[in-house]
């Protein structure tokens, strides 16, 4: 047991000096970290040596070799004055860097002390800085700088300590938004409790976590700073000439732009070369900070991609999809991941659903109940997919691994409600807006037209019709955002309406309201409806059949009746008995002990065998297949032991 | 809606104070004075003092402020020292060129700048790497430095638009179109690559919202479902940076002014700065500043009919 003044010890050690050290060896290693940091590097040494390396003197005049272009002699050419290019680059780099690093110095000090100070310490001087900086960086940054160079008589110096002051607001408001992030962590908290004064907190504990994003918005203002410095010395307000500079250069080269266009090519490429490498350091450290803070998310992605498609016993039960049905699915398997190391999540769903029926599918979280959904409309989110699968749908016939295909049985086939009523309303259109835009789109009428059959619609999910249609989603209780979504889901006359947890959302006092709306727009039509939920009771009221799912299988298809009595798969069984309508009055609820298998971790024969109460080695020695019972039952199981448990929930 | 154009035009205020004080301020801290930097060395002592009255600056700093917003609220900004004209009169002569440069990059790098990243958010792969490509290459290339390149090759080698200086559009709308094509493209290429990225993220996230699900369950078009729902919801990020991007395009003016030599009030500014023209610089900074409030302003409004909750509040 460490106390928590050593947990304090602890946690500074971790994230201080284990994380800093490598951090610049790992910007180093990415290829665009390299890239920049070396030509930056190379740039500013060979500048710095220029009166070193340089080829000849950047204000000698040789009017015998003028406006050359590249040669031995004179590398990058020269320029009207036949002075060489080369060396007035890197002789004026000089005069250039020198101004960037004016600037940055500037912007650094004031930046990160007072964002630091404002972070740490809110209150009232927080709020002064934020309005200080609001004020400042609206600015007009350009003007100021000029008149700057106006009251200074052209000093260069003085345009970039103030560029530098002007651009500290950008890095404060990072650093300050930083160091808030930071001061809200367990290990400063812990670090107060320690007794560390705020000057120790701050200097161990922040300016680590708050380093990167600091060096990355330096790295950005330095490529600004660097475009200005260049652009006042074009606009010949900074260094006077001859002396040169890389803005000037530019300047030179748009006074013989008629006669020597290749002046443009290396005082552009210098500039814009060194902007690149700037920005590109920047990203380099950006994502190496993301990868540092976050790192706990990979790994556990990497674990259980680890484990590869298991051999996917894709269903024996193949049969004739039967002609009365209005939706069959036949070996229905959805994988994650991507290519070879897929994950099999949901495997060799079968089911069939009659006009008028009402199907409920219950099962734990996790155990492909809305993804078995989402496939049958063609939604899996990104990195899900269908391996196989047929759906059948009034006599035609749709593969559900096409997506796309099944985008026009969406709504007029198909219709679909879900778990959060609000956020599935688009919430930047009115109510009356988004309904109208389903009706027109699939019965093609007019606006008013579309309006008028709105109307009746939410009417007849017992909504306040006229105030409603002009309301935004923002303005809806889950309850009347549930009603919408019906309405919304019916709008095309689907022939199967899919409601994915209706109500588990829902206040308790609006879900049976909502279920009684759901059965009394079924009960006069003749649409089907698959019921996805957790709650018997919802189910007992509501379905004439039932699936049961676990670990992406169906373990039991029954009639609703058979179910209660004689539950066939063991899991039913447990699952019934944890309802909370069976429960004994002054006894804890029975619970299923253990947690459904994830993906990849699922044993080789029945899914269920490690929590299952019957179980035997048969079991465990491969896949199991769904099993009918008697000729006048459509009962189905996926068990071997199923004859042991032929005996009601309620007698046990 | 009113109220939230009102409360930020009223916030406005003490930005234009600031503004004005800052270059006060900065005179004050001045080694020597305007007078001084006007006047050069050489001018005789008695000369020189005449020069510092009739500028006002014996007065005290305040005192002088003062009398500056005196003259403020009766609409006047000062003469030029070099010109004597009145500095409202030099300005307002200028600022129709400015706005034209600004309100065509506007129109290009939005149109372009949403195109281009809504596309890239369907088409991630190939399309993404080109827009990242196209990002760099435009953020890294200083704009006056694109500005001599496009003159190089469409006015000198193609011969195709003018090189420099403007018509105006009441001499000849082709002409005028001919002379803005070129400022326009090379203050648009960063803006472009700015939005459009933006966009692209923007896009992304809204894409991935819940209501995007229901609407494809409810068996709404694609084409629909990205160009009004998912853009509708992905505009108040694109609209912020838009507004950040038209007030550098303001800044950046200054140099693509001075590159293709357009009577703007970025080649005033210039030019004042060559003339010590302080009085002209303060004006500048006061319409720039006054832009800037503008684009502010109507950056709010969009919010405003882009997220139903600003209005409703």
């Amino acid at each position: 047991m460490i106390g928590i003044e050593n947990l304090g010890d602890v946690i500074s050690v971790h994230d201080a000096e284990s994380v800093r050290q490598g951090f610049i060896k790992r910007v180093w290693h990415k290829p665009l970290g390299m890239i920049s940091v070396t030509y930056l590097v190379v740039v500013i040494v060979a500048c710095a040596l220029a009166s070193l390396i340089a080829p000849y003197n950047p204000l000698t005049q040789d009017l015998a070799s003028f406006q050359q272009g590249p040669s031995l002699a004179h590398l990058l050419g020269t320029d009207s004055l036949g002075r060489d290019v080369l060396s007035r680059l890197l002789f004026g780099g000089q005069a250039t860097l020198i101004g960037v690093a004016e600037a940055s110095l500037t912007a650094s000090v004031i930046g990160i002390t007072l964002g630091l100070i404002a972070g740490y310490f809110g209150g009232w001087f927080d709020r002064l800085v934020g309005r200080i900086v609001d004020l400042i960086m609206s600015l007009p940054t350009i003007i100021i700088l000029l008149s700057v160079i106006i009251i200074f008589n052209q000093s260069m110096l003085s345009a970039m300590v103030t560029y530098g002051f002007l651009g500290s607001m950008a890095v404060l408001r990072v650093v300050r938004g930083g160091t808030l992030a930071a001061r809200e962590e367990q290990f400063v908290a812990a670090a107060k409790v320690s007794g560390l004064s705020n000057r120790q907190i701050i200097v161990r504990h922040i300016v680590p976590r708050v380093a990167g994003p600091i060096i990355v918005q330096i790295s950005i203002f330095s490529s600004s700073a660097l475009v200005v410095q260049a652009g006042l010395s074009f606009l010949g307000l900074g260094i006077a000439p001859p002396a040169p500079s890389w803005g000037g250069l530019i300047e030179e080269a748009q006074q013989v732009l008629l006669g020597d266009p290749w002046l443009l090519v290396p005082s552009g490429l210098i500039v814009a070369l060194t902007v690149l490498a700037l920005g590109l350091f920047g990203d380099a450290v950006r994502d190496t900070t993301h990868e540092r803070w976050s790192s706990g998310g990979g790994f556990s992605r990497k674990l259980s991609l680890k484990h590869t498609s298991q051999a996917s016993e894709h269903s024996t039960d193949n049969s004739e999809m039967p002609i009365g049905a209005v939706l069959s699915v036949r070996d229905l398997s959805i994988a994650r991941g991507s290519g070879r190391v897929s994950v099999d999540v949901v495997s060799g769903i079968n089911f069939d659903l009659f006009p008028g029926e009402k199907v409920g599918v219950v099962g734990e979280s996790g155990c492909g109940k809305t993804l078995t959904m989402l496939a049958i409309m063609g939604l899996l989110p990104k990195g899900l997919f269908v391996t196989s699968g047929t759906l059948r749908i009034r006599g035609k016939n749709y593969s559900l691994s096409d997506p796309k295909s099944l985008a026009g049985l969406r709504g007029t086939e198909v219709g679909m409600i879900f778990q959060q009523p609000v956020p599935s309303l688009d919430p930047a259109f009115r109510v009356g807006h988004q309904l109208d835009e389903v009706i027109r789109q699939h019965f093609g009428i007019s606006r008013r037209q579309a309006r008028e059959k709105t109307l009746e619609l939410l009417g007849r999910v017992s909504l306040d019709a006229e105030v409603i249609y002009k309301k935004y989603p923002s303005e809806l209780s889950g309850g009347m955002a549930q009603r919408v979504a019906i309405a919304r889901a019916l709008a095309g006359n689907p022939s199967v309406l899919i409601a994915d947890e209706p109500t588990t959302a829902l206040d308790v006092s609006i879900q049976a309201e909502v279920l009684q709306l759901i059965r009394n727009l079924v009960e006069s039509t003749t649409m089907s409806v698959i019921l996805v939920t957790h709650d018997w009771g919802v189910i007992a009221d509501m379905c004439d059949r039932a699936l049961v799912l676990y670990a992406g299988q169906i373990v039991e298809v029954a009639e609703i009746s058979e179910l209660w009595n004689h539950a066939r798969h063991p899991y039913s069984f447990e699952l019934l008995k944890a309802n909370p309508h069976f429960a004994e009055r002054g006894k804890p609820l029975p619970t299923i002990d253990g947690r459904v298998p994830e993906p990849g971790q699922r044993p080789v024969g029945c899914y269920y065998s490690p929590r299952c109460k019957v179980s035997s080695e048969d079991c465990d020695l491969g896949a199991i297949p769904m099993v009918s019972f008697g000729h006048d039952s459509n009962q189905m199981a996926r068990c071997i032991h199923s004859e042991r448990l032929a005996s009601s929930v309620g007698e046990s | 809606m009113a109220k939230l154009i009102l409360n930020r035009v009223i916030s406005s205020i003490p930005l234009l104070f600031v503004v004005s004080i800052v270059t006060f301020v900065l005179e004050a801290i001045v080694p020597g004075n305007a007078a001084r930097s006007i006047a050069g060395t050489s001018l005789p002592p008695a000369q020189y003092e005449a020069l510092r009255v009739k500028l006002g600056l014996n007065l005290p700093l305040w005192k002088q402020y003062e009398l500056w917003i005196e003259r403020l609220l009766h609409g006047s900004l000062g003469t030029s020292l070099f010109t004597n004209q009145p500095v409202v009169t030099e300005l307002n002569s200028r600022l129709p060129v400015t706005l034209v440069l600004v309100a065509g990059v506007f129109v290009v790098c939005t149109t372009i700048g949403v195109l281009l990243g809504t596309l890239s958010s369907i088409h991630e792969g190939r399309l993404g790497k080109a827009l990242d490509a196209l990002s760099m290459v435009g953020l890294s290339l200083p704009n006056f430095w694109v500005a001599l390149v496009f003159i190089s090759i469409f006015a000198i080698s193609l011969k195709v638009l003018p090189a420099t200086g403007y018509t105006y559009f009441t001499q000849s709308p082709m002409e005028w179109l001919k002379g803005i094509i070129l400022p326009i493209a090379a203050l648009a290429l960063a803006p472009i690559t700015i939005i459009a990225k933006q966009t692209r993220d923007a896009m992304l996230d809204a894409l991935g919202g819940t209501y995007i699900r229901s609407l494809r369950a409810c068996g709404i078009s694609e084409r629909s479902i990205i160009w009004k729902h998912a853009l509708k919801n992905a505009a108040i990020p694109v609209v912020t940076i838009i507004g950040v991007v038209m007030i550098v395009t303001l800044s950046a003016t200054v140099f693509i002014e001075a590159a293709f030599v357009l009577p703007g009030l970025g080649s005033l500014a210039v030019q004042a700065t060559e003339q010590h023209d302080l009085p002209v610089i303060e004006g500048i900074a006061l319409y720039f500043t006054l832009i800037t409030v503008a684009v502010n302003l109507l950056v709010d409004v969009a919010y405003g009919w882009l997220n139903p909750k600003v209005r409703v509040s």
